[in-house]
């Protein structure tokens, strides 16, 4: 499989799991996309070596996985894209700030690993939360969310068409690749006699293609003015639902909940 | 280049989103102003032709790597600087979102280190003025020569300026203690490197389709045109440019505290000791309800004679910060073990 076919099946995965139904699901866009902007934020803010006290933030992807029924197994195979960047950068921290911060049995565990571990753990919440959206939220809802969020037209249905025909090209390449490779056995790339034809070809035909697309979308009434597919109302649950999810990152984030649990135990 | 949600601080996430949300702004403004809608089918397949051709694996002659093309200035040479602005934010937005390349809070930094620089930058400061000029003399050899000039001083510049971003922006967030300069010098040659490979596919894919449709490609046949910026001009406003940031804002790079920082618990040393009112050292808010959880912490502690000597002391905190964190996974455990018997239920 190549990387086209791969990303078609990433961009199908993450179709079939949005058509899904569950509590979830069924909140309002809005709600959804609100409540993860909110909790990525929250987690971003929280200090460097604030580690324990970030933990309680781990259980709000954990609850809507289980609420959702959406298998935690793709999410983490996502992390092959925002581990490495995010490594490189933390895996600096334990050789620059070698200060001890605790004692873990009697070993001192320097401030640089604290907040290299951090670093990650923030990594992996954010990428929990932005994907449990997209998996839960359909992409007709979400540029329907966006609209009403007064976001410009443009950019909505730039972003709606975008995707359409990211699947028909991804497709098309995908089809290219497998040829080229049948024909250069052994071959890793494309060679560079063939570098500027082997796309240069598909984008002279997605011009003509884009030429016949707008004409094709003037036949069916376009004037400019996007239609969107119609999403519910605004619920008061759904209103809930935000609250709720807002308050308890204000809370987890205002008052030290770790320390205040283990202090339940041990003081 | 994609920065992930973690390398960045709220604030600097603001400002960045706040950056490049006011480009999109005035994009579509200008956009507006040309009123072509024909244009708006014609972005949306350019955008997903690149995000599908950055897939593809180009191999370079000679070394066991490949490179793959770059987005911003082939959107913004055929496409414009505006239209190609805009392709690149669902670009990134679509990554962002379906393959998590990138993060939802990091995708204003993201669009100004990918978008801004490759189509602005690299369009007005360098496409436009290169294309413009007689450089290699006349004819369609000569364009074809100005184009693959143009395309790869574009990326490699665009590039630098990109990873010099990331470099900015993550220092800025506090979260790396690697120290700034030792940052620069570990990210650019990268992407120097990067930049020509990058520069080169770009060049082959523009000289093609200029080949087969010259039409296609912006300003090809535009030289002697009068630009508002020469190219001396311009290797003078990017010099400038490159000093002003190396030698200026690397400063402030080291010394101040992230914003953050700053608004929560203000800089005594700057005499801003207030801002939100929060207690730096003892990281929490004073209040009737705090202190009503203190008195039931004392309550429910079964465990009082398992306390360190200084209370106050690391290890004491670290104990119970870890019997904090088991709690939590406890309860996730429990929130897992309910959601899965839920689930079997209504199966």
């Amino acid at each position: 499989m190549n990387r086209m076919e791969a990303a078609l099946r990433e961009l199908g995965e993450m179709d079939d799991l949005a058509a899904r139904s569950s509590p979830i699901h069924r909140r309002h866009a809005i709600a959804k996309l609100l409540s993860t902007v909110g909790y990525i934020a929250v987690v971003l803010s929280f200090p460097k070596y604030a580690l324990a006290a970030l933990t309680p933030m781990a259980l709000w992807p954990v609850a809507l996985f289980q609420l959702s029924g959406v298998p935690v197994s793709t999410c983490f195979r996502k992390l092959r894209y925002v581990l490495p960047l995010v490594m490189a950068v933390g895996l600096f921290n334990p050789l620059f700030d070698r200060a001890p911060l605790v004692y873990l049995g009697g070993v001192a565990v320097s401030g640089g690993v604290v907040s290299m571990v951090t670093l990650m753990v923030k990594g992996v919440l954010c990428l929990m939360a932005s994907f449990l959206l997209m998996a839960t939220t359909s992409i007709d809802c979400l540029c329907a969310a966006l609209r009403t969020l007064h976001l410009p037209g443009m950019v909505v249905t730039l972003l709606l068409l975008t995707y359409r025909y990211t699947g028909v090209l991804t497709e098309e390449l995908a089809v290219m690749t497998t040829a080229y490779h049948l024909r250069a056995p052994g071959q890793k790339g494309i060679h560079v006699s063939a570098w500027g034809s082997f796309l240069g070809q598909l984008l002279l035909r997605s011009m003509d293609r884009a030429r016949e697309l707008y004409d094709s979308m003037v036949l069916r009434g376009y004037h400019g003015h996007f239609h969107y597919a119609p999403v519910g109302p605004f619920t008061g649950w759904d209103g809930l639902y935000l609250a709720l999810c807002l308050g308890v990152f204000a809370l987890v984030r205002l008052v030290d909940v770790t320390g205040w649990l283990g202090g339940l135990l041990v003081r | 280049m994609h920065m992930a949600d973690a390398l960045l601080s709220p604030a600097v996430a603001a400002v960045m989103y706040a950056s490049s949300g006011t480009t999109a702004g005035i994009s579509i403004h200008q956009l507006k102003k040309e009123n072509n809608p024909a244009q708006l089918p014609t972005m949306a397949v350019g955008a997903a032709l690149v995000f599908a051709g950055q897939m593809i694996n180009y191999t370079i002659p000679g070394t066991g790597s490949s490179g793959h093309i770059c987005g911003g200035m082939l959107l913004s040479a055929l496409l414009g600087p505006q239209a190609g602005f805009l392709s690149m934010i669902v670009i990134l937005a679509i990554q962002c979102l379906f393959f998590a390349d990138g993060g939802l809070m990091a995708l204003g930094a993201n669009v100004w280190n990918m978008a801004f620089y490759g189509c602005f930058v690299g369009y007005y400061l360098i496409w436009r003025p290169i294309l413009r000029s007689h450089w290699f003399g006349d004819g369609a050899r000569a364009v074809r020569l100005r184009i693959i000039a143009a395309s790869v001083i574009g990326c490699v510049v665009t590039l630098q300026l990109g990873a010099f971003s990331v470099v900015l922006e993550t220092s800025l967030s506090g979260i790396t203690e690697l120290p700034f300069g030792a940052f620069v010098a570990l990210m650019q040659p990268i992407h120097l490197a990067i930049g020509l490979v990058e520069g080169a596919v770009t060049a082959a894919v523009l000289c093609f389709v200029y080949s087969a449709r010259p039409e296609l490609v912006r300003e090809a046949d535009a030289a002697g045109v009068s630009a508002k910026g020469s190219v001396k001009s311009v290797v003078a406003v990017l010099t400038a440019v490159t000093v002003l940031v190396g030698g200026g804002l690397s400063l402030l790079a080291s010394s101040n505290p992230d914003g953050l920082e700053w608004a929560l618990f203000g800089n005594a040393e700057s005499g801003y000791s207030e801002n939100m009112g929060l207690d730096e050292e003892a990281y929490g808010v004073e209040s009737a309800v705090a202190d009503k959880a203190a008195s039931l912490q004392e309550g429910t502690a079964f465990l009082p004679d398992y306390a360190f000597p200084d209370s106050e002391s690391a290890a004491g905190t670290t104990v119970s910060g870890l019997v904090g964190a088991a709690m939590v996974a406890i309860v996730a455990a429990a929130v897992c073990v309910i959601g899965g018997a839920y689930r079997r239920k209504h199966s």
